[in-house]
């Protein structure tokens, strides 16, 4: 038998499904937000409202900017760095994810053509230099909100935003959605491995067992979500679920929001890239 | 046919989050005012089921591809419009935050394409149209198909719209909307097909599942439609204004662009170093956020060799130089940060 084994790569749908590698980094990140460095101790609303004004501020470029859109990297290598999250993970979630901005933004190229740009004796035309800032944002938006979540977790979210003012039963559900997430994945992935162990070619994968399996699947949801009901009542719920409350807003959280703040918006209206740009030819060239 | 942040304008962006918070409030209060408490645990497990289920396809017979259900339909027919649409908000969260599916300004454009459309419209106006009064199998499965089918092309319509309205993406109007419907049509046909084979399956093993919302009140699976729109145009209009004072503070890309190709004229005598930074720190308090102003007075090298389009190369090469310096000063900083904390963690 020695001269049959067959490479594990000719079944990588066995070996490891879409599922699974979801799962594996939906728990990977949920990991990464039990550290406990300073980052991760900032009250969560302290960090969410920094991160949406931040998304807020980078997209309210025009469409042709670049250079002032650099010294927005800091915020999320700041984060990266004082949460202790590994940024090549970050970088290689943002690549697996661009393919809508990138699909949309490599049009512009071809319908924008004016050259707005003279570098020596090539000329750049409006559309490469939108496509750049187009990938540039989306680098900026991507990076920020993957680290937000690394550093703060999805519970303290579901936390900042109820006390931010959204409705209770909301919140309440996101974290229900977020616990069973992971036994439900965990469910389908066992199903989709004993399917594709039972397919030969491809066969008996198609629209025939697909309705029966998730639909299966669906009824010993819909059963799992009586049980569950049935124990909470068990424990006292009375449609009420209290979140407890670990974090205050203090002077701390105070400094962080205004300090970013107030640096996005020199950012925003001061071009320091090109300042620096200057400094630089000035001296040296 | 997530959106993202880096296509969207802070306005269009604003405006969908309000729209949203709003949908979000006025469906909590809905459900909150019939409420059984069974529906809240049963909502957040048909959430993870629905974040699951994406994620298994089926094969399709001659083209290689393969689908898998959208979710806003089978929702809408098992939950109502209202625990509907929060649920898959809530998918729609998670997708954002952990899979950096879409963004988070662009959440609020992405729970109304593909949370607005099939829970609130199609779900009202097409499928419950159809399965009703005596309900059988061919009534079931024209209704989920052709709800989905819809839902799909006006969440597509809808992305070309925002994204259009945004004007950072340069694809026409007429292009980008034949690009987006025929594909939606097809993977629309699929989502539908999908749904109402697992639609079909509760029908014949639990048929009360099927037949309407579970364990929610008849009364909250009616939508009306008329006040909800009014409030949300309202909504709309209202943080539209508000957020786009944020764009118009910096003239359109374009305008500056096209100023620098035609206004390059004042020269000044020749400035450098820390001498014209100082300059044009100066300046720059002067005029503060009319860059168009300041971008054209740095460069005196120019002079009588302006070659059309003669956009200010000094300025350019500066802001190149500048930005790759910016970017790796960041870089650097993070990196020996790091650097730092792991000699300090081994001592």
């Amino acid at each position: 038998m020695a001269g049959i084994t067959i490479p594990a790569i000719y079944f990588p749908e066995i070996i490891i499904s879409k599922i699974e590698s979801s799962l594996q980094s939906l728990g990977y990140m949920d990991l990464l937000s039990y550290q406990d460095t300073a980052l991760h101790k900032i009250d969560p609303r302290a960090k969410f409202i920094t991160s949406l004004f931040f998304i807020l501020t980078v997209v309210s470029f025009g469409k042709y900017e670049i250079s002032m859109l650099m010294p927005f990297v800091f915020y999320p290598v700041f984060l990266l760095t004082a949460g202790n999250i590994p940024a090549g993970y970050i970088l290689k979630k943002i690549l697996y994810v661009s393919p809508f901005a990138f699909m949309i933004g490599v049009f512009n190229p071809f319908f924008d053509q004016n050259v707005i740009l003279h570098l020596g004796n090539t000329g750049i035309s409006g559309g490469w230099i939108s496509f750049i800032s187009i990938m540039l944002r989306f680098a900026l938006t991507v990076s920020t909100a993957l680290a937000l979540i690394a550093c703060t977790g999805f519970n303290n979210i579901c936390f900042a935003l109820n006390r931010l003012g959204a409705p209770k039963i909301f919140a309440v559900q996101l974290l229900f959605l977020y616990r069973y997430i992971f036994v439900m994945a965990e469910e389908a992935a066992r199903m989709v491995r004993a399917r594709n162990l039972r397919s030969f070619n491809g066969k008996g994968k198609g629209i025939k067992t697909y309705g029966p399996l998730l639909g299966n699947l669906l009824l010993r949801t819909i059963n799992r979500a009586e049980r569950i009901h049935l124990a909470m009542i068990c424990r006292g719920f009375d449609g009420n679920i209290r979140i407890m409350n670990k974090y205050k807003f203090g002077l701390r959280e105070l400094f962080f929001v205004s300090g970013w703040i107030s640096l996005f918006l020199i950012f925003r209206f001061i071009n320091i890239s090109q300042l620096a740009g200057i400094l630089v030819t000035g001296l040296f060239i | 046919m997530h959106m993202a942040d880096a296509l969207i304008s802070p306005a269009v962006g604003g405006s969908m989050l309000a729209v949203t918070a709003g949908l979000i409030g006025y469906s909590s209060k809905k459900l909150k005012e019939n409420l059984d408490e069974k529906v809240i645990p049963l909502m957040g497990v048909l959430g993870a089921f629905i974040f699951a289920g994406q994620m298994i396809n089926f094969t399709i017979p001659a083209t290689g591809s393969s689908g898998h259900i959208g979710g806003g339909m089978l929702l809408s027919i098992l939950l109502g419009p209202y625990a509907a649409f929060i649920t898959i908000a809530s998918v729609l969260i998670i997708q954002a935050f952990f899979f950096a599916d879409g963004g988070l300004l662009a959440l609020g454009c992405n729970i109304v394409n593909m949370g607005l459309f099939p829970c609130f419209i199609c779900y009202t106006l097409i499928y419950k149209k159809i399965v009703r009064g005596s309900v059988d199998r061919k009534k079931i499965f024209i209704g989920t198909t052709l709800a989905v089918v819809i839902g799909l092309q006006m969440g597509a319509f809808s992305v070309v719209l925002e994204t259009i309205a945004s004007g950072i993406s340069a694809l026409p109007f007429k292009t980008f909307v034949l690009l987006m419907q025929p594909i939606h049509l097809a993977i629309g046909l699929v989502e539908g097909i999908a749904t109402s084979a697992i639609i079909l399956f509760i029908y014949n093993a639990q048929p009360e599942l099927a037949a309407g919302p579970a364990g929610i009140n008849e009364s909250v699976s009616v939508f009306p439609a008329k006040k909800v729109f009014i409030g949300l145009i309202a909504g709309t209009i209202i943080v539209g204004g508000m957020f786009s004072w944020f764009a118009s503070t910096h003239p359109d890309g374009l305008e500056w662009s096209m100023f620098k190709t035609a206004g390059v004229e004042e020269l000044e005598g020749p400035e450098h170093g820390v001498h014209s930074l100082l300059g044009i720190i100066q300046k720059k308090t002067a005029f503060l956020p009319d860059y168009s102003f300041r971008v054209s007075e740095n460069a005196p090298k120019e002079e009588g060799e302006a070659v059309w389009p003669s956009v200010n190369a000094g300025t350019s090469v500066s802001g190149i130089v500048g930005g790759v310096l910016t970017l790796l000063l960041a870089l650097l900083a993070g990196f020996l940060l790091k650097k730092r904390k792991k000699v300090a963690g081994n001592n």
